[in-house]
């Protein structure tokens, strides 16, 4: 080292201070502080990274110039869902959790941390009355983890194995909530019907060793569940819990799934004011009615209100401390940890900038503009709608009259300009919708669509047969791919 | 008075922003609007009538949400206030969050990750089109493999107990995929490995198994090696621990584990004195995480998101979560995992805001300031110590005479005995100087705990008050404890009545439950904030 080390991050590389503070400690070098670490172990190199850009100003150029290879949504048009969802964030969201007082905060305790106290009930609080239920959690990582630990939580209370999954799933979060649970609960596939739940099939595979009947909706397609209050009839009649998996983002104007008998109401809030990220920005909830049995098997913290020595004051704590990892180790109910609780209090702070109109708008908007974007395309000769369920802001389409697979639009479109969708099967498109998606954008998806079907040469002339029971069995023999049971049965 | 200013007094006057901020909804007036929505467009409209009157019954949601209706104005003043009732680390001297490295999250990576090139970009997109941000995924994954020695990494975990799950996830897939799955069923961690270690591998099905220390604060080998058979599926070990001691058997833990059979998990939670030091690897660790949000240099986020990279050996890659970023000559792009992965356990990539903020870290630091930070953290932490146990009644159990790693775990117990007050006590009290301070994980093995992480962003001036806070902390308790027992003092809030939190027919976790519980059924939200009494006690 030719000159000392001083960087910006680190005061005390000031070579004066590092020798103060050495000799205040009667310390020769940094050394002696390793003493307990093997020489065996020691590097004894640097080491092997890029060279650093300490000067400011040359790591934002580096890493601004690496985004801006980046292409994004607001440069592509773009129809992508499936889990990630681009819907508009309020100015002031963004304001509220880019303050340092909150962004930098970590674990304080409710007093000097009121703030994010009262700010995370309040979450809670406005979830609450979104989704009609008295209890929300602070978030867990995402909805993959809701759902996963939502369904553990049943499995707990009735000492249940089986579960009955009687919606399509995204193939990720099934993953996940596979693994999480296969050692406590074994998932069970009822085949859907219309791309929503075989309410009959599901009833006749219940019995009183089930733990929890689990339905997503809206579903992997988009589909919203019409028939839940009969699911939970049927679960609670072989005292089975009712677990729904959901996005709180339609509840100005759908039914809240609490109103239709579900126990357990789970998922996601990243369509609640925060920005795509790549996928980044993911937020769990869970939410269940004032019953301590539901309760007292939820890992996350719960924060609730308190007195104070000040009347009129509020105060906040942990709600049932020991629940937890934090109080009791393994003892606890699964674990809790650092989970999202920043995108917590982004979610309420867009809760209460909505209020009860603008999510009642937003509602009527996805709506409107995915029954729009659906006549539209099923307008087009040899593109038909998937099912025939209601659809919030996603459906799927089937391309096979068409003579086109969901993989070659996708690239067809994607020279254009525009992403139209995931393909979930050969010609099968998730198509998302959504308030950022205009008229505009969805007739210019439209024609693009209604393009490439023309130079596939299709004679619009040929018979259309309904393609809806056909696109189910590519659905179902997808979805059972996935689901091959794995070792299961490993622990039973 | 006139000019000059007299000098400050040697301790902060502190006092903590008191809004008195209502509830939300209780700032509510009906017909106001925080932000409108886009209107349906005409001809959307004329198209499909009316969507929402045209759902079943059983679908349309009978009466709004009760949220409450404010302007836009208010929402923000409400929040910014509170935002100002919250102590972040940019505001106070953080290290008494020990174990959770609460260091500087440089401000320009915040600025960096905020571009629409960015947050606006769908991860189902083309990969073309997000060539910037794998390629940052791709490096930053790199950089860790080497900081860690590990060959493989990934930074799909939200937060160093989602990094621990994914350990024990992996570590299950390899048994089965051996067919030893049904033979280990026991996970080896120790009392001050952090409670996620025991609670992680519970939830995957194992019984836990955890040792303490010997009587000077070392793990205790021979007790490990009395703990460890063919049923062992791995030990998950933190180091060093959380009382700041390295174990200096580390390999020969690893290899007594490696003996039976077992891998060897390392939570690296507490790397943040031995980067560019000592590497996981090169103690013969099968699979390690760091917990990117404590030594990366990324946001708290008060409370999340974090980030972990589970970094692993050649052995155990196959059974990473994906999607996988690969690079393709000088492409980048995203492949599934593979049969034996243990999937996904998470949306897509993972916090990707924080791992560009890693990479940033990382690249504003180099080699040289890795081991800066390392050697900056360590000489802080040992100079805090000096300082703290000058303060009578204060100690540093285990490790006599020996220096420690990053913190400290110290113990108030002296103190406890001659004035009965507790390190919970003295942690309320620092409040009122502005200062955080935390005891320890539970159980309280070290008894009137408190742990102190000094991190490298401390300037020696900032480790001195709050040593100081500390000491006078101590004096109140001997010479005016009521001082101690009644803080805070100088907080948003008095002191706090727990007593209904336990209790289902009394906790209210939400504003509706409250306003049930305790105005009746028919309560709705907005009711209620004539009753907030004004009061003049002093602050």
């Amino acid at each position: 080292m030719t000159e000392p080390f001083v960087h910006p991050y680190i005061p005390n590389t000031a070579p004066e201070t590092r020798a103060a503070m050495l000799a205040a400690v009667g310390a020769a070098s940094v050394d002696e502080f390793y003493a307990d670490v093997p020489e065996a172990l020691r590097l004894g190199r640097p080491l092997d990274l890029p060279e650093p850009l300490v000067a400011e100003q040359d790591l934002a150029r580096h890493v601004t110039a690496l985004l801006a290879k980046n292409v994004s949504t607001h440069e592509k048009l773009s129809f992508l869902g499936a889990g990630t969802y681009h819907h508009y964030v309020p100015a002031v969201v963004d304001e509220v959790i880019g303050r340092s007082e909150f962004l930098t905060a970590y674990a304080g305790e409710p007093y000097e941390d009121h703030g994010r106290f009262q700010a995370l009930f309040q979450y809670q609080s406005l979830m609450a009355e979104l989704l009609a239920m008295d209890v929300v959690n602070v978030p867990t990582y995402d909805g993959f983890q809701a759902t996963a630990t939502s369904l553990s939580m049943a499995g707990r209370m009735t000492g249940r194995r089986r579960v009955l999954v009687a919606s399509d799933v995204l193939p990720a979060k099934l993953s996940k909530v596979r693994d999480y649970v296969r050692v406590h609960l074994d998932l069970e596939f009822v085949a859907t019907v219309d791309a929503t739940a075989d309410v009959a099939a599901v009833a006749a595979r219940l019995g009183d060793d089930v733990a929890a009947v689990w339905v997503e909706t809206p579903s992997r397609t988009g589909a919203v569940e019409a028939r839940l209050q009969e699911l939970a009839d049927a679960a609670h009649a072989v005292g089975a819990v009712l677990v729904v998996g959901t996005d709180p983002i339609g509840y100005g104007v759908l039914t809240p799934p609490a109103e239709q008998g579900a126990d357990i109401v789970c998922g996601d809030i990243q369509s609640l004011g925060l920005h795509q990220w790549f996928g980044g920005a993911h937020g769990g909830f869970i939410a269940v009615h004032d019953d301590a049995r539901f309760v007292m098997e939820m890992p996350s913290r719960l924060f609730g209100l308190a007195t104070t020595d000040v009347p009129g004051e509020f105060g906040f704590g942990d709600v049932a401390y020991d629940r937890t990892s934090f109080a009791l180790r393994e003892e606890g109910k699964e674990w809790v940890g650092t989970a999202a609780a920043l995108w917590g209090i982004a979610a309420g702070v867009y809760l209460a900038l909505m209020g009860p109109q603008g999510m009642r708008d937003l509602g009527e908007v996805l709506l409107a503009r995915t029954r729009y974007a659906q006549q539209a395309l099923a307008a087009i000769p040899g593109v038909a709608l998937g099912d025939g369920a209601l659809h919030l802001r996603e459906f799927t389409i089937d391309l096979s009259d068409a003579a086109l697979t969901a993989g070659s639009v996708v690239a067809a479109l994607r020279a254009q300009g525009i992403e139209p969708g995931v393909p979930l099967g050969e010609h099968e498109l998730l198509v998302c919708v959504t308030e950022m998606t205009s008229q505009r954008d969805i007739d210019r998806l439209v024609a693009a669509v209604g393009g490439l079907v023309d130079r596939a040469g299709l004679d619009s002339g040929s018979a259309l047969v309904d393609r809806r029971t056909a696109g189910l069995d590519t659905g179902s023999a997808l979805l059972d791919r996935r689901t091959t049971p794995t070792s299961q049965e490993q622990y039973a | 008075m006139s000019l000059p200013v007299a000098p400050k007094p040697a301790l902060r006057r502190f006092h903590q922003a008191r809004w008195d901020e209502p509830i939300i909804f209780e700032l509510s007036t009906p017909g106001e609007r925080g932000v409108l929505v886009t209107p349906v467009e005409p001809g959307v409209r004329a198209a499909v009538g009316d969507v929402v009157g045209d759902l079943p019954d059983g679908l349309r949601r009978s009466a709004p949400p009760a949220l409450p209706e404010l302007g836009q104005m208010r929402v923000l003043k409400h929040y910014l206030r509170l935002s100002q009732e919250n102590l972040g680390a940019d505001l106070n001297v953080d290290v008494g969050q020990g174990t959770c490295t609460m260091k500087y999250a440089p401000k320009v990576n915040d600025q960096l990750i905020a571009t629409p090139d960015l947050t606006a970009l769908h991860p189902l997109q083309d990969p073309d089109d997000a060539q910037g941000v794998l390629e940052i995924i791709w490096q930053t994954e790199r950089m860790l493999a080497e900081i860690s020695g590990m060959d493989r990494v990934s930074l799909h975990t939200q937060g160093g107990s989602a990094a621990i799950w994914a350990n024990i996830a992996m570590i299950r897939a390899f048994h089965e995929a051996n067919g030893e799955g049904a033979q280990r069923r026991e996970v080896i961690t120790t009392i001050f490995s952090h409670p996620s270690n025991a609670a992680a591998a519970k939830a995957a099905g194992y019984e836990v198994i955890t040792l303490h220390p010997d009587p000077d604060g070392y793990p205790d080998l021979a007790a490990l090696r009395a703990a460890l058979s063919p049923r062992t599926a791995a030990i998950m070990v933190t180091n060093p621990e959380d009382t700041g001691i390295y174990n200096p058997a580390i390999t020969e833990w690893v290899d007594a584990a490696h003996a039976v059979g077992a891998l060897a998990s390392y939570d690296q939670a507490n790397a943040n004195g031995i980067l560019g030091i000592t590497r996981a690897r090169d103690a013969g660790f099968d699979v390690c995480h760091f917990n990117i949000h404590k030594t990366f240099g990324t946001p708290h986020g008060s409370g999340g998101p974090g980030t972990g990279a589970n970094a692993v050996s050649e052995a155990l890659a196959p059974f990473l979560p994906g999607p996988r970023v690969e690079r393709e000559g000088d492409r980048f792009v995203v492949r599934e995992a593979g049969e034996r992965s243990i999937g996904s356990v998470g949306p897509f990539f993972g916090v990707v805001p924080n791992i560009v903020r890693a990479y940033a870290w990382i690249m504003a630091l180099g080699a040289e300031g890795l081991r800066a930070v390392a050697e900056t953290a360590v000489l802080n932490n040992n100079y805090l110590m000096t300082k703290v146990l000058e303060i009578p009644g204060a100690s540093a159990p285990y490790a006599t005479g020996r220096r420690r790693i990053e913190q400290v775990r110290y113990s108030w117990q002296e103190l406890f005995e001659e004035t009965g007050i507790t390190s919970e006590e003295i942690g309320v009290r620092a409040s009122d100087f502005g200062m955080h301070y935390w005891t320890s994980h539970h159980p309280y093995v070290v008894p009137q705990p408190f742990t102190l992480e000094p991190t490298e962003s401390y300037s020696m001036a900032e480790l001195d008050e709050y040593a100081a806070v500390l000491a006078e902390i101590a004096r109140e308790a001997r010479e005016e404890p009521e001082t101690v027992r009644s803080a805070p003092h100088r907080q948003t809030v008095h002191h706090t009545h727990h007593d209904d939190l336990d209790d289902p027919e009394r906790w209210a976790i939400t504003w509706r439950a409250y306003r049930r519980k305790y105005f009746g059924a028919g309560a709705v939200g907005g009711a209620g904030s004539g009753d907030a009494a004004a009061d003049e006690v002093a602050a």
